[in-house]
């Protein structure tokens, strides 16, 4: 037994390290994997032309574009909802049985598995409302899956305004909603922006809620309406890496790269957002 | 031209129904989450009994006459889950601690945007890397006939959950006050003696919403645990085995489906099975958070 609390102390603190050590350094081990063995699959013509002789040949440029055009649809649905949903819970709801009640609702949308959100998708958009597999179908899921990330952080922004800039603003007569609007919207705009971006990021990502919902298993053409079904780069990656047999590996870890490249570059751009305004900030 | 009052009035009574209708929304979608749902998945049982579905062993959706007992894949999620879990917990808390009372500030924030970016992942990319990586050397290092096992997904799911249970924990951690540490150390404890006697019991609750939140992760995640589980729908002998989750079921099942038929109604009702979990897990991480501000 070891009586001395001070080497007790040294060895706790190796242990600690060597855990912190087991999730950090696999990171990095797989950054650098993805980047290594991918790189080479990258070109232009990769990035830019339609996938030919069942995605053995050609490029991924149908599945970017599915996924950009999700993304923005997403955003389209969920950024408005998320941020009038925040604004009602940080600057109108009363401390009561109903507010507890939407926060727990928040809770829990961000903990349903994203296969169930696909389950919903297919269920009310797909189905009931005859959206058919379809774009349009395809962002309303990923916008309710998304829509606790855009309350969170717009929420936080908000209450990061001083409630002193408020009073001075009620104190002119000026009404509650112009409050909002002119004095603390702007304020906590940054926090805004980067819960949008990490929803972004989100959403460009998963899987699972757009299996049924949108996902082309193999389109070699772009998506003309809303109602069009698309390729979209995490299907295409699960696709062409478990159910096409003979794709050369370069392929898979070209398009695993272009993926991870745009989910973390976004990811970056909020970090960034984030920094640079809370070193702005006055109060 | 300046608005009239009562024109302003009206624009901003409008306004603020929009937000009151925007802030009760998510209450909204859970709602209908369940409904879609059940609308499905209550149609299963109108043929086959609940008991058959939850305890029966043999899941062939497709056969004739065809079984539809999830039993096997309640199973394979909970071996997954559990693996995933002791893999985890320990190795999570131990990292929240060293980021956020032993390393330095520059470290810490270096250690924090390598967690984040774990976090930022997309779980299809870490399933392809896992099936690359990880599987063969299961498949190598433990002589087995295949490395898509249990154990590959419980390694590759403990991973997973670790930006979770590192931030929340680590969140926890912060906000036990200041002066409890400060206390602790005038008494002449070192360090580890505050860590290990005082903070991390004062911030037990957040870390055990921090470990349910985690197993959350866990029991929904989909892509990895489908492209390296191995998907054999029957009860494993051992962790070496394939095993199927109930995720893994609903997404690669879903697209063979009839619309209207029994294997269709069955995936919905694995959705609630799923659905109730995460909420049971949710509700009690939520109030181990509120125990904490009492």
């Amino acid at each position: 037994m070891i009586k001395n609390p001070y080497f007790r102390e040294r060895i706790a603190f190796t242990l600690l390290f060597i855990a912190t050590a087991i999730v950090v350094l696999p990171v990095i081990c797989i950054l650098f994997f993805i980047v290594k063995e991918g790189w080479h699959a990258i070109s232009w013509e990769f990035l830019s032309q339609m996938p030919r002789k069942g995605m053995r040949e050609g490029g991924i440029f149908p599945a970017i574009v599915g996924t950009l055009y999700l993304v923005f649809g997403t955003l389209v649905f969920a950024l408005p909802l998320g941020i009038l949903s925040a604004i009602y819970l940080s600057e109108y709801a009363k401390d009561n049985f109903l507010t507890r009640m939407v926060k727990l609702a928040i809770i829990n949308l961000a903990g349903v598995p994203s296969v169930v959100y696909g389950l919903f998708g297919l269920g009310i958009f797909v189905v009931f409302l005859k959206f058919g597999s379809s774009l349009l179908a395809g962002s309303m899921t990923l916008a309710i899956m998304v829509l606790p990330i855009i309350i969170t952080t717009t929420r936080e922004a908000l209450d990061s305004v001083p409630q002193s800039f408020r009073q001075v603003s009620y104190s002119l007569g000026v009404s509650k909603w112009d409050t909002i609007r002119h004095v603390v919207l702007p304020h906590a705009l940054p926090g805004i922006l980067t819960g949008m971006i990490l929803a972004v990021s989100r959403a460009a990502g998963e899987t699972a809620p757009i299996l049924f919902t949108v996902a082309a298993f193999y389109l070699p053409r772009l998506p003309k309406s809303i109602f069009d079904q698309a390729m979209a780069l995490p299907y295409h990656l699960y696709v062409i890496s478990t159910q096409v047999p003979n794709i050369k590996l370069e392929v898979r870890y070209g398009t695993a790269l272009v993926l991870l490249m745009i989910v973390l570059s976004l990811n970056l751009i909020a970090i960034i957002v984030r920094a640079h305004f809370r070193k702005k900030r006055k109060w | 031209m300046q608005k009239s009052f009562s024109q302003k009035r009206l624009q901003e009574w409008i306004i603020e129904r929009c937000i009151y209708m925007s802030g009760i929304a998510s209450i909204i979608f859970v709602c209908l989450i369940f409904l879609f749902l059940a609308k499905e998945g209550f149609s299963l049982f109108k043929n086959i009994s609940i008991f058959d579905f939850l305890l029966g062993q043999k899941w062939y959706p497709i056969s004739t006459p065809p079984f539809f007992g999830i039993l096997s894949l309640i199973v394979g999620s909970l071996y997954v889950t559990l693996g995933a879990t002791v893999i985890a917990v320990p190795i999570g808390i131990a990292s929240a601690v060293y980021i956020s009372e032993v390393a330095p500030p520059r470290v810490r924030e270096i250690l924090k945007s390598g967690i984040e970016v774990l976090a930022a992942i997309p779980s299809v990319v870490l399933g392809f890397i896992g099936m690359m990586t990880l599987v063969p050397w299961v498949k190598n290092t433990f002589h087995l006939s295949t490395g898509l096992t249990a154990f590959s997904g419980a390694l590759m799911l403990g991973f997973m959950a670790m930006p979770t249970i590192v931030s929340i924990a680590e969140d926890a951690l912060n906000a036990v006050p200041k002066r409890y540490k400060e206390a602790a150390l005038a008494l002449g404890a070192t360090r580890w003696q505050s860590i290990w006697r005082v903070i991390l019991p004062a911030a037990s609750s957040g870390i055990v919403a921090a470990v349910m939140l985690g197993i959350g992760r866990v029991i929904g995640e989909t892509m990895a645990v489908m492209m390296i589980t191995g998907n054999a729908a029957r009860i494993p002998d051992n962790i070496f085995q394939p095993v199927r989750t109930l995720t893994a079921t609903v997404a690669a099942e879903m697209g063979e489906t009839v619309r209207g038929s029994d294997h269709y109604y069955s995936l919905f009702a694995i959705g609630i099975v799923l659905f109730i979990i995460t909420f049971c897990i949710n509700l009690i991480a939520d109030f181990a958070v509120h125990r904490k501000a009492k």
